[in-house]
C-alpha cells in the first residue's frame, strides 16, 4: 500500500516541504509522516497540520489538493514516485538524483533545478526556469528527463549541462540561456533569443522562430537522433506529426560569442 | 552589578601577565581590582585551568562600505551554500566569503572577538559604511579613511598647499565621515588608473596631478603624526601582488624616513622574481626590514585555501586580478572624486604553485617577524580568506608539526622553494595574545581594550586549552562584551549592540570654506549633508559613540 496524503487545510504562506519525499518516508506509517516536520513561512509546523496521511511509506506517494503554494515537494530525491493530483508550487524536484515525479496539474517556476537524474512528467503548464541553474551558479541540470505537455516560460533549460527537457506548448524567451550541452526540444512556438549565450548542446523547435544575429545557418538535413527521439516522444502521448519525424530541419550553430559549437534545429514544412 | 571568574589561566601581555591564575572580577561592564572582603558577588564563573584573554581585536577586516555590499550582490552562490537559521535570538542569514552584517557580528562573537576595524571606508561612503558596521552586532566598530587618491587631497599636493592646510583636511575628513585613521591604498595609483595608467610604482609620476605615491605617503604620514592620531598611516601600498614588488615594499618602508606607518595585507606586497617561473618569497628581507624598522607594524593578509572574494579600493590591481575571477565575474567602480573599487572572486588553490607559494610566505612573514607587538594577525577578511579561518591559523602559528604536515599537501615545486619547513617557530599563548588583543589595541590607541588591567572594559574570552589550537580557538567557553556574557560555548547568548570608535582631531575650521565651494562644483552631496553625525550613528543602530583621545 502506498503512502496517500491530502490536503485538508490550505496554507496561507508557502509551506516548504522538502522532507516530503518517497525515499524519506520509506517505512514509516501515517503517524509518522503526520509527525514531520515543515516550514511554513517562518513557523515550524508538522505534515498533519495541513495534510491527512493514509497508509505507509513503501516509496510510492502520493499527494492530492491546491498544492500550488507548497514548494520544494520531491526535493533531492533518489528514489521511488511521487504522483501529485492537482497543480504543485516551486521548485519541484530541486536537486533529485533518480526516481519518477508526475504532476497531474500545472507546476511553478524553477521545475527540477540542479537535478542530476530521474524523471519529472508534468501534465500541465510549467513556469519559469524549468531545469535551471540556480542564480549564481553556472551548471544547472547535469541529466536527467523533464516532459512538460504543455507551455512554460523563460529561461528554460538555464545553464543546463546534460539531460533531456521536453516542452509540448510554447516556450518563452531565452530557451536554452548559457547552456553547455544537453537537449531541449520545443514542440510548439518558441521564444526569441534562444540559445543566448550556448556553448554546446541542442534545441530543437517545430516553428520558425527569430534568431540572434550571433547564430549562422549552415544546411537542411534530417538527424537519425531527432526521429528516434520524436517516435519515443510520440509514445508518450506528445503530439507530433509524421512529417516531423521525416522531414527536414535547418541547423543554426552559435552562439558565436561562446565558440559557436552549440546547434538550433527548426523544422522546415 | 559584581562579576568574578574565578581561577583561570590569564594571559595578559598589556600588563605583564603571561599564565598566571588569578581571579578577575567586572563590576558593571569594567573590570575591577579586588573589591573589599565582604561585597557581594552576584555572579560567579568557576573557570579553573581555563585560559583568559581580553577579547580579541581584528585590525583589518572589510565588514562594511559599498565593496562588501557588491560582494554580498554578486555572489548568491556564496549565500546558498552557507546559509544560518534564526533562533530564538539571532536572526537568519548568510554568507561563507562574504557573510551579511548580522552573521558577520555572531561569528566574530562566537570566536571571542569583541571589536573589528573596517580598513577602507571611502569618505562619500561613510554614511553607507557606518550603517553596515551599525548593523553588525555585538562588537565594537571603527574604520579607517580612505584618502590619497581623492581629487581634494592630490590638487592640494599638486598645488604646493602647505603641509600645515594638509593637516587640516585630514582632521577634518576624519571627523566628518567619523573615522578612527587614515588609510590609502595604492597612494596616487587609482586616481592614474582613471587616466588609463595600468601601473604607478613609488617613484613614478601620476600623470594628471603630477605627483609620486613617495609624496603622498610622505604628506599623510606628517599629518597623521601631526594630528596624533593613535594609530599609525594604514598603507595599502604600491604593486599589490606584483612579482618583484618586494623592492618598491622596501623602498616604502625607507620612504617614511622613521615615521610611524603601518603597512598591510604585507604578504601580497612581499613577492620577489626569482626562480623557473620568476616568482619567489620576499619574506626573509621583508622581516628584515621590519625588524630593523621600529617605526614599521605590518598586518599579513594571510591566505588560506578555498573559495573567497577580493574586495578592494585598488581598482589599478584589482582589474589586473579580474583575469583570474572565480567564478568568473567582477566588478569595477569608479567613486566620484573619492576613488574606486574592485571586486573579484576568487580561489586559492593548495596545487598552484602561486597560491601555494602566497600561503607560505604568509607564514614565513609570520615566523620571521621577531617582535608580536609589531604584526597582527589578519587574512585581510575576505581578501586573503575569510575571518571565519582565523582557528586554523592560529593552529598553523602554533604548532610546527600540524604546519609541516600541512605544507607537504601543497604545490610540491612551491614548498620546495619555501623556507617555511625551516622554521622552528612556535608561537605561544602569549604572543597569540599579544597580536590579536593587545598590540592592535595599542596601535589603534584604545586605552581601555585589547587588557585586563582595572579600569579596561570587560571584553573577555575565555577558552578551554586543548592541544588542537584550531579546536581551542574556534569556540571560547564564555565571551563577555563589556561585562555581558554573550557567547557560551561557540554560542551567542545574548545579543548587545557595540560601540563605534571614532576620533575628534584638532584642525582650523577655516578649511571648511574652500572645502563647501569644492563641493558646490564638483561633490553629488552639498558638504553639510556629507558630514555624518553622532545621532545619524546612534539611529543607525550603534550601541554609543566613543571618542578615543588623539596624542
Amino acid at each position: 500500500m502506498s503512502l496517500e496524503l491530502s490536503m485538508h487545510t490550505p496554507p496561507e504562506v508557502p509551506l516548504e516541504a522538502e522532507l516530503l519525499t518517497p525515499d524519506r518516508t520509506v517505512g514509516m506509517d501515517s503517524n509518522a509522516v503526520s509527525g514531520i516536520a515543515i516550514q511554513h513561512g517562518n513557523r515550524q509546523v508538522t505534515v498533519g497540520d495541513f495534510f491527512t496521511v493514509k497508509g505507509k511509506g513503501e516509496g510510492e506517494l502520493h499527494l492530492e489538493g491546491d498544492l500550488s503554494r507548497v514548494k520544494h515537494l520531491g526535493s533531492g530525491m533518489s528514489s521511488g514516485s511521487l504522483y501529485i493530483h492537482g497543480d504543485v508550487g516551486e521548485h519541484l524536484g530541486a536537486g533529485m538524483s533518480g526516481g519518477k515525479i508526475v504532476i497531474d496539474g500545472n507546476a511553478g517556476s524553477w521545475v527540477g533545478p540542479e537535478m542530476s537524474g530521474g524523471r519529472i512528467i508534468i501534465k500541465g503548464d510549467a513556469k519559469h526556469l524549468v531545469g535551471s541553474a540556480y542564480r549564481g551558479s553556472a551548471v544547472g541540470i547535469t541529466g536527467g528527463e523533464i516532459y512538460i505537455h504543455g507551455n512554460v516560460k523563460n529561461e528554460t533549460g538555464h545553464g543546463m549541462r546534460n539531460g533531456l527537457i521536453v516542452a509540448g506548448g510554447n516556450s518563452g524567451d531565452f530557451t536554452g540561456v548559457n547552456m553547455l550541452a544537453g537537449t531541449i526540444i520545443v514542440l510548439g512556438e518558441m521564444g526569441i533569443r534562444s540559445g543566448a549565450g550556448m556553448k554546446r548542446g541542442t534545441i530543437i523547435s517545430m516553428h520558425p522562430t527569430e534568431m540572434l544575429p550571433t547564430f549562422s545557418y549552415n544546411c537542411d538535413f534530417n538527424p537519425i537522433f531527432l526521429r528516434l527521439m520524436l517516435r519515443a516522444l510520440q509514445s508518450q502521448n506528445f503530439n507530433i506529426e509524421d512529417k516531423q519525424i521525416t522531414g527536414k530541419y535547418q541547423r543554426w550553430s552559435g552562439d558565436s560569442v561562446e565558440m559557436n559549437r552549440g546547434e538550433i534545429l527548426i523544422f522546415r514544412e | 552589578m559584581l562579576i568574578k571568574l574565578s581561577g583561570g589561566i590569564v594571559y595578559d601581555p598589556a600588563n605583564g601577565i603571561n599564565g598566571k591564575r588569578q581571579d578577575i572580577y567586572v563590576r558593571d561592564g569594567r573590570i575591577i581590582d579586588k573589591p573589599v572582603a565582604g561585597s557581594k558577588i552576584d555572579k560567579t564563573y568557576n573557570i579553573a585551568g581555563k585560559v583568559v584573554m581580553a577579547g580579541a581585536i581584528d585590525i583589518h577586516t572589510h565588514i562594511g562600505g559599498g565593496k562588501v555590499n557588491i560582494a554580498r550582490i554578486m555572489l548568491p552562490e556564496d549565500h546558498r551554500h552557507d546559509s544560518v537559521r534564526k533562533t530564538s535570538i539571532t536572526r537568519s542569514g548568510c554568507g561563507h566569503a562574504a557573510p551579511s552584517t548580522l552573521t558577520t557580528g555572531y561569528r566574530y562573537t562566537e570566536m571571542g572577538y569583541t571589536a573589528c576595524f573596517e580598513p577602507a571606508m571611502l569618505p562619500i561612503n561613510a554614511r553607507q559604511a557606518h550603517m553596515e558596521m551599525a548593523d553588525t552586532p555585538i562588537v565594537d566598530k571603527g574604520a579607517y579613511v580612505l584618502l590619497g587618491n581623492d581629487d581634494y587631497f592630490l590638487r592640494m599636493l599638486a598645488g604646493r598647499k602647505d603641509q600645515a592646510a594638509i593637516s587640516d583636511y585630514v582632521a577634518w575628513t576624519i571627523q566628518a565621515s567619523q573615522a578612527l585613521g587614515i588609510k590609502v591604498v595604492n597612494p596616487g595609483g587609482i586616481s592614474a588608473f582613471k587616466f588609463n595608467q595600468r601601473k604607478l610604482d613609488l617613484d613614478e609620476t601620476n600623470v594628471y596631478y603630477n605627483v609620486t605615491p613617495r609624496e603622498i605617503l610622505k604628506s599623510l604620514a606628517k599629518a597623521v603624526h601631526d594630528l596624533g592620531v593613535p594609530h599609525p598611516l594604514h598603507v595599502h601600498g604600491c604593486n599589490l601582488g606584483v612579482p618583484g614588488n618586494l623592492r618598491t615594499t622596501l623602498d616604502t618602508i625607507k620612504s617614511i624616513e622613521g615615521l610611524p606607518m603601518h603597512l598591510t595585507h604585507i604578504q601580497f606586497h612581499s613577492y620577489g622574481t626569482e626562480g623557473d617561473r620568476n616568482f619567489s618569497s620576499g619574506a626573509a628581507q621583508i622581516a628584515e626590514a621590519v625588524n630593523k624598522n621600529k617605526n614599521i607594524s605590518i598586518d599579513v593578509g594571510q591566505i588560506l585555501f578555498g573559495q573567497t572574494v577580493t574586495a578592494s579600493g585598488d581598482t589599478m590591481r584589482q582589474y589586473d586580478g579580474h583575469w583570474h575571477a572565480h567564478p568568473k565575474k567582477w566588478v569595477m567602480m569608479d567613486i566620484e572624486c573619492d576613488a574606486g573599487c574592485g571586486v573579484v572572486p576568487f580561489q586559492y588553490q593548495d596545487k598552484s604553485f602561486v597560491n601555494a607559494l602566497q600561503w607560505a610566505i604568509g607564514l614565513e612573514l609570520f615566523l620571521l617577524v621577531d617582535d608580536p607587538w609589531r604584526i597582527f594577525l589578519t587574512t585581510d577578511h575576505p581578501n586573503g580568506a575569510p575571518f571565519t579561518t582565523y582557528p586554523h591559523l592560529i593552529r598553523l602559528l602554533m604548532d610546527r608539526s600540524f604546519r609541516n604536515d600541512m605544507l607537504s599537501t601543497v604545490n610540491k615545486a612551491a614548498a620546495k622553494s619555501s623556507i617555511l619547513a625551516s622554521l622552528d617557530r612556535e608561537y605561544s599563548l602569549y604572543e597569540i595574545a599579544i597580536m590579536t588583543r593587545a598590540a592592535p589595541a595599542r596601535s589603534l590607541g584604545l586605552r581601555d581594550r585589547g587588557h585586563l588591567g582595572s579600569g579596561a572594559a570587560a571584553d573577555i574570552t575565555v577558552y578551554t586549552e586543548h592541544k588542537n589550537k584550531e579546536r581551542m580557538f574556534a569556540k571560547p567557553d564564555y565571551v563577555f562584551k563589556d561585562g555581558e556574557l554573550v557567547a557560551k560555548s561557540g554560542k551567542v547568548v545574548k545579543i548587545t549592540k557595540g560601540s563605534t570608535h571614532t576620533l575628534r582631531p584638532e584642525y582650523d575650521k577655516g578649511i571648511e570654506k574652500s572645502l563647501n565651494t569644492y563641493f558646490d562644483r564638483y561633490m553629488s552631496i552639498k558638504l553639510e549633508n556629507f558630514k555624518l553625525q553622532d545621532d545619524e550613528i546612534i539611529e543607525l543602530g550603534s550601541g554609543d559613540i566613543i571618542i578615543q583621545p588623539c596624542n
